[in-house]
């Protein structure tokens, strides 16, 4: 009992450590998943150790349930979760299988067991992502076959935790709602992880990073057109976080487009330079400026 | 008699450790993993029962160790078999298939075949 073990090198020896840093860089903000996840693969690498010392306890089980608004990068998690867990040896495979209702649930009676069971077969070894899980369960209708899906569900989960790992995703209230009707489903996930939303200078940064992804950058005048844009359509309804974000500079890549075709003759220069009038010629500034309360343009 | 068919057929059964092994080579060659099973051996018997829909896109050999271990409880008394097929043009057929479960007692009975005009073949039953 006298053996001392490294952690930090174990640590370093899963190459986990790099995973882990990629992920406090290219993803921005998120500071209470960031830290849930290093809780997570220090368990893990505790864990390895002690299986080592051949104190073998059960495998710790890691089924979790991603909650947020949309566009907080749930999904985008959830695949670098298979990444971090396969390094970290829990799951054998670490590849990702993203379904939803439909890919679990049938349309007639005995069509879900087969789907479901396939479905689970898939993800074997790797992550089962199910985005949107509350639509599994229907309370207005009592004969719908994602009852029968969620049971086959919780069995694999419970007796099958050393051969895969569950990911639920879904908006917070909904989700609570949810695991209130299915408390078995809910006592069977052990790491509840809420997503917040981001703040206008982590947005800020997310654009500066989407637009060199695209090969673009923003001239001085247009970040600070894009940083009052971002105020504004936070206020809005529909906000989608960094999925609005996108869907915004997509439109400023649209009119940035028309407006070179406009000039003829353009530069390099330019052709890579997003102006502050492509931000600003946005409704979201119009319907501000004519009536504040106004809530039938979102875009 | 103890029944040789597919691969391995000389060695003794594989365990189910040595089975995930065989399953997980095979899935990354990009095969189709099947189960199917049977009562009749004979290899001129190609009719075998399927066990469920042969398994694509799987990535780990975890989830046909199940079915496998399923099909052997329903069918205790049958010859079970795991199939790989390799879509791959030119070869489009099994490239490995052995047996992964027999019955205890083995051959209980058999068909005798017999070739007669054209393309008939008669059968004749025979317990053993």
């Amino acid at each position: 009992m006298n053996r001392t073990f490294d952690l930090k090198a174990l640590l370093a020896e899963s190459g986990v450590g790099a995973v882990l840093d990629e992920l406090d860089a290219e993803l921005v903000g998120l500071a209470p998943v960031k830290l849930r996840i290093r809780e997570i693969a220090s368990l893990l690498v505790v864990e390895k150790a002690r299986a080592e010392l051949g104190v073998a306890g059960t495998k710790p089980s890691l089924h979790m349930c991603f909650t947020g608004n949309p566009g907080t990068g749930k999904t985008t998690v959830a695949m670098r979760m298979a990444t971090i867990l396969h390094r970290l040896g829990h799951v054998r495979k670490g590849h990702l299988v993203a379904v939803t209702r439909d890919d679990l649930v049938g349309q007639y009676i005995g069509h879900t067991a087969p789907k479901t069971k396939e479905v689970l077969k898939r993800a074997m070894g790797g992550v089962l992502f199910i985005d949107e899980a509350y639509y599994l369960h229907r309370p207005e209708n009592e004969r719908d076959y994602g009852q029968e899906a969620i049971e086959i569900l919780m069995q694999v989960m419970e007796n099958r935790r050393e051969d895969l790992a569950v990911i639920l995703a879904g908006y917070k209230s909904r989700m609570d709602t949810f695991f209130q009707s299915n408390p078995g489903l809910g006592s069977r996930v052990a790491h509840h992880i809420d997503f917040p939303d981001y703040s206008v200078p982590e947005l800020e940064s997310i654009a500066g990073r989407m637009v060199a992804a695209l090969g673009l950058e923003l001239s001085g005048s247009a970040r600070e057109a894009l940083g009052e844009y971002l105020v504004l359509r936070r206020n809005r309804p529909n906000f989608a976080n960094a999925r609005s974000l996108r869907n915004a500079l997509d439109r400023a890549r649209l009119r940035q487009a028309r407006r070179l075709l406009e000039a003829g003759r353009v530069d390099a220069r330019m052709l890579t330079t997003i102006e502050a009038e492509d931000i600003r010629s946005s409704r979201v500034f119009e319907a501000a400026s004519a009536a504040p309360s106004a809530e039938e343009a979102t875009c | 008699m103890r029944i040789t068919q597919g691969t391995f057929s000389f060695l003794p059964d594989l365990t189910d450790e040595q089975i995930a092994k065989q399953v997980d080579y095979a899935l990354a060659q990009g095969w189709a993993v099947s189960i199917e099973y049977s009562d009749d051996p004979h290899p001129r018997n190609i009719y075998w029962e399927m066990w469920g829909m042969p398994m694509f896109d799987l990535a780990d050999a975890a989830g046909v160790i199940a079915e496998i271990r399923e099909c052997r409880k329903a069918h205790a008394d049958c010859y079970v078999k795991l199939n790989a097929f390799d879509s791959t043009r030119g070869f489009e057929t099994m490239r490995l298939s052995f047996i992964v479960h027999r019955p205890k007692q083995e051959a209980r009975y058999r068909l005798r075949r017999e070739e007669s005009a054209g393309r008939l073949v008669r059968y004749t039953l025979e317990h053993v």
